[in-house]
């Protein structure tokens, strides 16, 4: 499931962003300390390769309904996980362009959710430790579905999580997650019955090539797994502490330094014809009959809300009539531009 | 025939790039740098806003008419990118049903403002997105993002998935033909035949990267792809850059649509 930019604030899409380049840079450090020319047409071709498999679509057993490939897990095995993270990032980041898969402040997020997951918890701590005394095609089942399914529920929860910290839907939180994750539950264990079978049909038509990518392309014997470990749990608590830092510093709902910067509420104190207008339609607004702030867990939306009446026009009568009449003349304005633009343009040519 | 559209799609949106007209000409950096301005600044309204958010429409508008975009496609494919916004946002009104507005006797719960804001905002991220791929080729915001000091081998990454992906493309839509072809209904489409086209595709993956290596070996590769740089920071980013930034920045602080509903009203 692609997160979507209109679900975020800014102080999120940025945290997951920052945290993702962080992992893009870091995995080109590691691929770049034991290089490997042949490596880099092969990520490259296989990043085309993952896209075009999921263009063909299947159908999920039982249901009838089709469903496709997501492949973190697939990159994982056949490339290790540094060089199985960026091909996912970059695959990522052309369905964000062309595809416009979330849109692009999300992408951060969408990396995190559909790279980290599979590349770098569940192929080292699952899928790895359960194949590595010995490859029978049932132990490839076993282990692709329980990291398929690992993987998919983290990512779902990740969407919950930062839909929740975005603080823009109303769904509770409890509700959420069981929206979420039952359904991830069953396309996790697509998603690890395609990558068993897709691994065990390379394995039985031609072995070497697992074995001499795997043998050559994993962590590198110096990073034991407990190290990735240690290292993903020291980021997860400098995001969280990051988030909670913001979340505290402006009690509005992790409104980053941008809403402080661009606050409307803060910066018309300065300008006098705007403040004296919004001051005014703040009085109005503070005996408005059946406006009631939302208490508890949705505080944050709540005073929100208490900021944002200023701009939005009143139940009284004559702010509302502007209020629609302003939007009507503004996107009216804005469909003569571009239709005008378009006249002259016609002209000319 | 989702696969083709898919594929067609993809293609259109490649050659709309390439097209000559004021904002193709402008410097990829400074479009992917007013995109992401654009973006941060729609998404940064805080969740009941709908009417501080309508102005920001005229930033997609102009890139539609400046750069000569055909609006239709691009609305088609707005419609059927994932709807995820949708799903989510359309809790909102079932969650939140306290009165926000009364208008001529009609109440308005808050959860049907904040779900409008999300569609709104949902529909200005998604196409400036889009608009920037379509006025922008995409070796472009490649050489872009190499500039901002993106890790080089994330960009020969994505220089090569672009460069393969016409080509995987055109070969699993042979495969996917011909499995249409040999099956009947709901035939063909199980998991089992799906592993097996995915597999077979794999092999040929890895065997075509393997020609490709080899034929990059003999033309002198040495690690790091090279590309050439017909783009540059001219005056015209500047404008652009500065109008651009100014007027969402002004946007985002004013009251454009109270003010001119108050002057409407004042002069009527």
């Amino acid at each position: 499931m692609h997160m979507a930019d209109a679900l975020l604030s800014p102080a999120v899409g940025a945290t997951f962003w920052a945290a993702s380049l962080g992992a893009i840079a870091y995995c080109s450090k590691k691929l770049k300390e034991n290089p490997d020319d042949k490596l880099i047409p092969m990520m490259g071709v296989l990043g085309a390769f993952i896209f075009a498999a999921q263009m063909i679509n299947f159908t999920i057993p039982g249901t009838g309904s089709s469903g496709h490939l997501g492949g973190g897990m697939i990159l994982a095995i056949i490339l290790g996980p540094y060089a199985a993270f960026i091909v996912m990032a970059s695959v990522l980041t052309v369905q964000a362009l062309f595809f416009a898969d979330g849109g692009l402040l999300a992408l951060g997020c969408n990396i995190w959710n559909l790279g980290i997951y599979p590349c770098f918890i569940a192929y080292p701590l699952i899928y790895k430790p359960l194949t590595k005394a010995g490859n029978t095609s049932k132990r490839i089942v076993v282990a692709a579905l329980i990291s398929g399914v690992v993987a998919l529920q983290l990512g779902a929860f990740s969407v919950v999580i930062e839909t929740m910290l975005s603080g823009r839907s109303e769904l509770p939180f409890n509700t959420f997650v069981l929206l979420m994750q039952p359904v991830h539950l069953a396309i996790g264990l697509v998603e690890g019955f395609v990558t068993a079978g897709v691994i065990n049909f390379v394995r039985a038509a031609r072995p070497e090539i697992l074995e001499s990518v795997t043998s050559s392309r994993q962590l590198s014997p110096d990073v034991s797994i407990r190290k990735v470990f240690v290292g993903l749990l020291v980021v997860a608590v400098l995001t969280g502490g990051a988030l909670s830092w913001f979340a505290s510093a402006n009690p509005d709902g992790l409104e980053w330094s941008i809403e402080k910067v661009f606050g409307r509420p803060e910066l018309p104190e300065q300008e006098t014809g705007i403040a004296h207008v919004l001051k005014n339609i703040q009085g109005k607004t503070a005996f408005l009959p059946d406006y009631n702030f939302k208490t508890g867990e949705k505080k944050a939306g709540g005073q929100e809300s208490g900021k944002d009446e200023k701009t939005w026009p009143s139940a009284e009568p004559g702010t509302s009539v502007s209020g629609v009449l302003g939007s009507a003349l503004v996107l009216g304005l804005i469909f003569l531009i571009g239709f005008g633009i378009r006249v002259v343009r016609k002209n000319k040519t | 025939m989702r696969f083709d559209n898919a594929y067609f799609n993809l293609g259109y949106l490649d050659t709309l790039s390439y097209r000559d007209t004021i904002i193709h000409r402008l410097d990829p950096r400074t479009k992917l740098m007013a995109t992401l301005f654009f973006i941060v600044t729609v998404v940064s309204f805080p969740m009941y806003e709908v009417s501080g958010l309508l102005p920001f429409l005229l930033f997609p508008v102009l890139l539609f008419s400046l750069a000569d975009i055909p609006v239709k496609f691009i609305m088609k494919k707005v419609l059927l990118v994932s709807t995820f916004a949708f799903f989510i946002g359309i809790f909102n009104p079932v969650f939140d049903r306290q009165a926000m507005y009364v208008f001529y006797g009609v109440t308005v719960s808050g959860g049907w403002v904040s779900f409008l804001s999300i569609m709104i905002k949902f529909f200005l991220t998604i196409t400036s997105a889009l608009l920037l791929i379509a006025t922008t080729s995409f070796p472009g915001i490649c050489r872009a993002l190499q500039k901002f000091g993106i890790p080089d081998i994330f960009i020969s990454q994505l220089l090569f998935l672009y460069r393969y992906i016409f080509v995987l493309a055109e070969e699993a839509m042979k495969v996917v033909r011909a499995r249409d072809i040999r099956s009947f209904g709901k035939r063909g489409k199980e998991m089992t035949a799906f592993t097996g086209i995915v597999g077979t595709l794999f092999l040929r993956t890895v065997e075509r990267a393997e020609r490709i290596y080899q034929a990059m070996l003999s033309r002198g590769f040495s690690g790091a792809l090279h590309t050439a740089k017909p783009y540059g920071f001219t005056g015209a980013d500047a404008v652009f850059l500065t109008i651009t930034v100014t007027v969402l920045y002004l946007l985002r602080v004013h009251d454009v649509v109270g003010a001119m509903g108050r002057l409407s009203i004042s002069i009527f």
